[in-house]
């Protein structure tokens, strides 16, 4: 006689253990329970993907040769700042190409002492075979640019986890992939739009003042169509003066909705940036417009007040990302630290410039790479379609089984919702995402799951015809089929495992099922029919078997 | 005993012919297809080729063509539409090689709002895969391809004798071909799902080749002095019915998949549909038949068996 209890009490705690794990998937249900009880209960279930519950997933790429410039960029700033300030009379200093930094001047005896002030960059290098009477070429250090780079997605990492984090969304994943992209997952989101104009703005607040001596700035139209920037930059190609570049404000008119541009001559060098905020908020104004009033840290608010003090009745243009938000002039020096962006904003613009001026500017501009947008009322949709066909296709394959090989049929169907409840408690108890595929993986392993029991009930019957009594029939029908039941579940699994560790999102989420799905058939095929039929069998002794 | 087919004894070996024939010409559209998918003129879907797709649902219906229009005149002239006629529901989808900064989504449901004001919409989806992400998708589905392949051979070549492996691999690779050769014939867009479909095929398929085998190398075992192609036929018979069967219930959960799964799994689950009849075909008419023709008798077939 086989024992056959201590298989039933196994059977028994997979059970309970598969619904233990699926509970937290269920909240309604979940709530209802005692407090002891949950206390024992894990707190975590399934999580749907974003494809049933709807989100956005973001692949962003960090442009690290703009972050690599823009560095550049300010240590120009920086050189040129130190030369004035040592009273020497460099004609120019300027990028060339993205990593080098090229001096020009006119008396060669300034060359020595030029060097000696670059020594104070020792991020960079002399690039001795460029020298030439009149110029000197300094190269940004490899290991420099490298770390450049690496701390560009760090911080752009970190920034946008900062942003997220003020706009709140429930549970979002922010991380790095690779060498230079970050994956962004926003569950559940139903303003993809502003969320991904949120992450992506690069937010570099700079302050600028606007260069009025030169004959340019009179001439410059007083406002262009949108959308005709481009050409009128072309035109005055050439007339722009060195050190000076046009940037453009944008202006709704209230009454029309039509949007124009207002061109500005600025000075390129940036007399303050966004680094030295504290806080922005958003305020409103006199005729109930909203702006954004920004404070600045101890430091930002000396250098604002030295500015504003050496500049009165100049005007200072306030740039975000190129653009021009006002211009105001100089009115009198300005010691609190405080300063007011102002434009034509919505209250919601207002509050998301306001997020991201606290949560700090990008260290380079960011490319959407991939974008997936799924809406909520899809994943719903999603969701019944597969909930349906789930019963559907089960609701075949239990009366196929049943019909086909009777009470043994009805034996496998057991084992099948053996298999579906495991299933589903072993993804809880992973925490493992379902998707759309995912459920269609769930669905194969209907198909799939019935099939051991198929082999084995095939080759039962055979035993039979032989004239074998049902106990060894039963016996050696198990036996038999249990090698070519493991062949065919291990091919299955070895393609489910190649998409695990190669696919992605939906596709992992398929590999994922399958192979739980294939690995529990196994157990519930080889354990869960087998003590039924044992049982069976030690109650009385079988002359027939319903197969 | 409730029984689809009795004790048969079909010659499945005598047929070898015309079932050479059948799987020659679905091997060559399969050959055609991957030739096209390197040339980069097979219909690739965008999560390899890159693009945009827009699914917008709608309050009212709407003609397709007129949204065709739309979208033409105002410059998206390569968009690919497809409806989904109950549902108010139209797919658009765009390949360019273009970047993504460009915002072709956003430029759709510009299009849509101007052009079709009374008709209120809401974006169900939208996705945007730039050039590079569909280049690494690519070289994703091509190692996991590579990689479940040989561990499949390996698998089989350790459990059987060599050419059992072979044949075996033969066979899937047949039922792929087919599947791929199915969806160039018929212009269905080759996605990452289609892919993974592919895939599980290969895995799956491969279960009736096993049970195949498994009675084919047992027979040989018992009756070395019996002709091969007896013994395979013999093989073939008594193991039919659990072949036909296991396949049977396989195609009855895929049927509802493919008819009421919607349209993310509609292609996926035909791909698999498609897979397994072929599956089922492929492990009696080739996995078998290149045991049979594989050079040397039956006693070289079981050296080490």
């Amino acid at each position: 006689m086989k024992k056959v209890g201590g298989r039933f009490a196994l059977l028994g705690a997979v059970l309970m253990l598969s619904v233990a794990f699926f509970l937290p998937s269920y909240p309604q249900l979940y709530q209802t329970l005692p407090e002891w009880l949950k206390k024992v209960l894990p707190t975590k279930g399934i999580t749907l993907g974003l494809d049933l519950q709807g989100g956005i997933h973001l692949v962003l790429e960090v442009e690290e040769e703009r972050a690599v410039e823009i560095a550049v960029d300010r240590s120009v700033n920086a050189i040129q700042d130190l030369l004035v300030d040592k009273k020497i009379p460099v004609e120019s200093v300027k990028r060339t190409g993205a990593t080098q930094v090229t001096l020009a001047f006119q008396q060669g005896d300034l060359k020595e002492q030029i060097q000696k002030v670059l020594e104070e960059f020792p991020s960079f290098f002399e690039v001795e075979a460029s020298r030439t009477a009149n110029s000197l070429v300094y190269e940004l250090r490899v290991g420099e640019i490298k770390r450049i780079k690496d701390s560009a997605i760090n911080q752009a990492l970190e920034t946008i986890r900062n942003r997220i984090d003020q706009f709140g969304v429930a549970e979002p994943l922010i991380q790095r992939q690779g060498l230079k992209q970050i994956v962004v997952q926003l569950p559940g989101i139903t303003e993809p739009k502003r969320a991904k104009d949120l992450i992506k703005e690069t937010a570099l607040l700079e302050f600028k003042l606007l260069d009025e001596s030169s004959k340019l700035a009179m001439e410059l139209p007083q406002r262009i169509p949108k959308g005709k920037e481009e050409e009128v930059l072309r035109q005055l190609q050439g007339q722009v003066p060195e050190g000076d570049q046009i940037l453009f404000e944008k202006v709704v008119e209230k009454d029309s909705g039509r949007e124009f541009r207002i061109p500005f001559l600025v000075k390129k060098r940036v007399m303050l940036a966004g680094d030295v905020l504290s806080d922005a908020r958003v305020s409103i104004g006199q005729f109930n417009d909203p702006y954004v009033s920004v404070t600045f840290d101890a430091k930002g608010a000396r250098e604002f007040d030295r500015i504003t003090s050496e500049n009165v009745k100049k005007r200072m243009a306030i740039v975000l990302d190129n653009t021009v938000y006002s211009a105001p002039v100089i009115q009198e020096r300005i010691s609190g630290g405080r300063a007011q962006i102002s434009g034509t904003f919505t209250m919601q613009e207002a509050n998301d410039l306001a997020i991201v001026l606290r949560a700090g500017a990008l260290p380079a501009p960011l490319k959407i790479i991939q974008d997936l947008t799924v809406g909520p009322s899809l994943g719903r949709d999603s969701i019944d379609k597969g909930i349906r066909s789930t019963l559907f296709a089960l609701g075949m394959v239990v009366l196929f089984m049943m019909i086909y090989y009777r009470l043994s049929g009805v034996i496998a169907d057991f084992a099948l919702a053996l298999n579906l409840i495991c299933l589903i408690g072993a993804l809880a108890g992973l925490n493992a995402t379902l998707t759309l595929p995912g459920i269609a993986g769930i669905i194969l392993t209907i198909g799939m799951g019935v099939d051991s029991n198929v082999l084995i009930f095939e080759r039962i019957r055979e035993e039979l015809r032989q004239g074998k009594t049902v106990r060894l029939a039963v016996d050696g029908g198990y036996d038999k089929a249990l090698l070519t039941i493991i062949d065919s579940h291990v091919t299955t699994l070895i393609t489910g495992l190649a998409l695990f560790l190669f696919g992605t999102g939906p596709i992992k989420g398929f590999a994922v099922t399958l192979c739980l799905g294939i690995a529990i058939n196994l157990f519930t095929a080889l354990v869960g029919t087998k003590v039924v039929f044992d049982t069976i069998n030690q109650r009385r002794k079988v002359e027939q078997l319903s197969i | 005993m409730f029984e689809i087919l009795g004790k048969t004894n079909i010659d499945f070996m005598g047929k070898r012919k015309i079932a050479f024939v059948f799987s020659g010409v679905l091997m060559l559209l399969g050959i055609l297809a991957i030739v096209q998918i390197s040339r980069g003129a097979a219909n690739l879907g965008i999560d390899f080729a890159g693009g945009t797709a827009v699914q917008l649902k709608f309050d009212h219906p709407i003609r397709i063509d007129v949204a065709r229009k739309a979208l033409e005149s105002h410059g998206l002239v390569n968009a690919e539409l497809q409806e989904f006629v109950d549902e108010n529901k139209i797919l658009v989808r765009i390949k360019t090689a273009t970047t993504i900064e460009e915002k072709v989504a956003d430029r759709v449901v510009a299009v849509f709002s101007t052009e079709f004001p009374d008709n209120k919409f809401v974006v169900n989806s939208s996705t945007e895969i730039g050039p590079t992400v569909g280049h690494k998708l690519q070289q994703d589905a091509l190692i996991a391809i590579l990689v479940s392949f040989a561990g499949i051979i390996l698998y089989i070549a350790a459990r059987f004798e060599f050419r059992f492996g072979v044949a075996a691999a033969i066979a899937t690779f047949h039922d792929v071909l087919a599947v791929l050769g199915g969806f160039y014939v018929l212009d269905k867009e080759i996605t990452l799902l289609v892919v993974t479909a592919l895939l599980t095929l290969a895995g799956y398929s491969l279960t009736d080749t096993v049970v195949v085998f498994d009675r084919i190398r047992e027979n040989l075992r018992a009756r070395r002095r019996d002709d091969l192609q007896v013994v395979i036929n013999n093989g073939i018979n008594q193991v039919l019915s659990r072949t036909i069967v296991t396949s049977l219930t396989v195609v009855l959960v895929l049927i509802p998949l493919t008819l009421a799964g919607g349209e993310v799994l509609h292609d996926f689950s035909l791909a698999l549909l498609w897979g397994v009849i072929i599956g089922t075909y492929s492990s009696i008419f080739v996995a078998s038949t290149v045991l049979l023709i594989w050079p040397g008798g039956p006693g070289r077939l079981l050296k080490r068996a």
